[in-house]
């Protein structure tokens, strides 16, 4: 329980890796600008937040070419999923547990 | 661990906002939300003046008949020297119908600061497209086969079911339009004489109806705050 519960603080402590889990979770593949101009960050920022991510496996990097363009797409993998589900039912309950 | 609870509790205002936030992420990421009710009411009424010019144009008899006299008298042959106006007047209604949806939701995204074009506008266009590019061909067969008195419940049955395939994509209000665009459309295939009456009430009377709810629901608010400020 401890381990799970500092484990999710460490990866989700920041508010730009939580908000780029929020939107994989809801799309199936989602490319670098559209998360950059979603959360309103610059490059360098976003690219150390998700490899943060990737790191700890909780989401998949996905390249391929448009013509010759490369194309970088985000996927959330299912341990991610799982991981981002926790935190959000530990935040629920510890906010209904404060009575707020 | 008590020193984390501690830790969480003093920044219990911070997850609450950390929350709505991701809330308005996966809102704002999933879903097209700038599809203006104002763009419904006017493509309503612009379907009301096309069924209009039509209704006027035909005989009396060519605006209701009975599928018996289609079949017996060739309604269809007195149809086929109008069809071109009619199908003309319905290509308008179309062009104008998108061109006013158009400016109303490019205006709503500027008010909301949203950028019109991205990755939801997208994939809401091609989820629209896919049903209802297959309900216009199915459509031309009918025209090519001479089946006119079917065309208009198609085109509100398909209508209906591209609405409710992109509702998951837009604003959840366009999944109870399309369904009704179904029902209108599937009791029109029935009652076949009355095609006209039933588009007129499909694409007009049900988009005035659903925009407006939509409207007041999402956009009078806003606007009302902007005029505020």
């Amino acid at each position: 329980m401890k381990e799970i519960i500092s484990g999710l603080n460490k990866i989700f402590d920041s508010r730009i890796r939580l908000g780029i889990m929020s939107v994989l979770v809801v799309n199936d593949r989602v490319d670098f600008n559209t998360l950059k101009e979603l959360l309103d960050i610059t490059d360098g920022n976003l690219a150390s937040h998700i490899a943060a991510l990737e790191k700890n496996g909780l989401i998949e990097i996905l390249k391929q070419f448009i013509g010759k363009k490369p194309n970088t797409r985000y996927a959330v993998t299912e341990k991610g999923r799982i991981s981002f589900r926790h935190h959000l039912d530990y935040l629920d309950k510890l906010l209904k547990s404060q009575g707020v | 661990m008590y020193l984390k609870v501690l830790l969480y509790m003093d920044s219990n205002q911070e997850q609450i906002q950390n929350l709505s936030e991701i809330r308005n992420l996966m809102e704002r990421s999933s879903r097209f939300l700038s599809l203006s009710g104002l763009s419904g009411i006017s493509a309503g009424i612009i379907a009301l003046l096309g069924a209009g010019v039509a209704f006027f144009y035909l005989d009396y008899d060519e605006r209701y008949f009975s599928i018996n006299r289609y079949f017996i008298d060739k309604l269809d042959l007195f149809f086929q020297s109008k069809i071109g106006f009619l199908i003309a007047d319905a290509l308008i209604v179309l062009v104008l119908a998108l061109g006013s949806g158009i400016y109303f939701t490019t205006r709503k995204a500027r008010r909301n600061k949203l950028k019109v074009w991205d990755s939801t506008t997208k994939r809401m266009l091609i989820n629209v497209f896919i049903p209802l590019s297959a309900g216009g061909i199915f459509c031309l067969a009918l025209l090519y086969n001479g089946i006119f008195f079917l065309v208009a419940p198609a085109t509100l049955v398909f209508y209906g079911l591209a609405l409710v395939h992109t509702s998951k994509y837009t604003l959840p209000d366009v999944r109870i339009l399309g369904i009704s665009e179904i029902i209108t459309g599937l009791v029109a295939s029935f009652l076949v004489g009355y095609g006209l009456l039933f588009w007129a009430f499909g694409f007009g009377i049900l988009h005035i109806l659903y925009g407006a709810i939509m409207y007041y629901r999402y956009e009078r608010k806003t606007n009302l705050s902007v005029h505020n400020s």
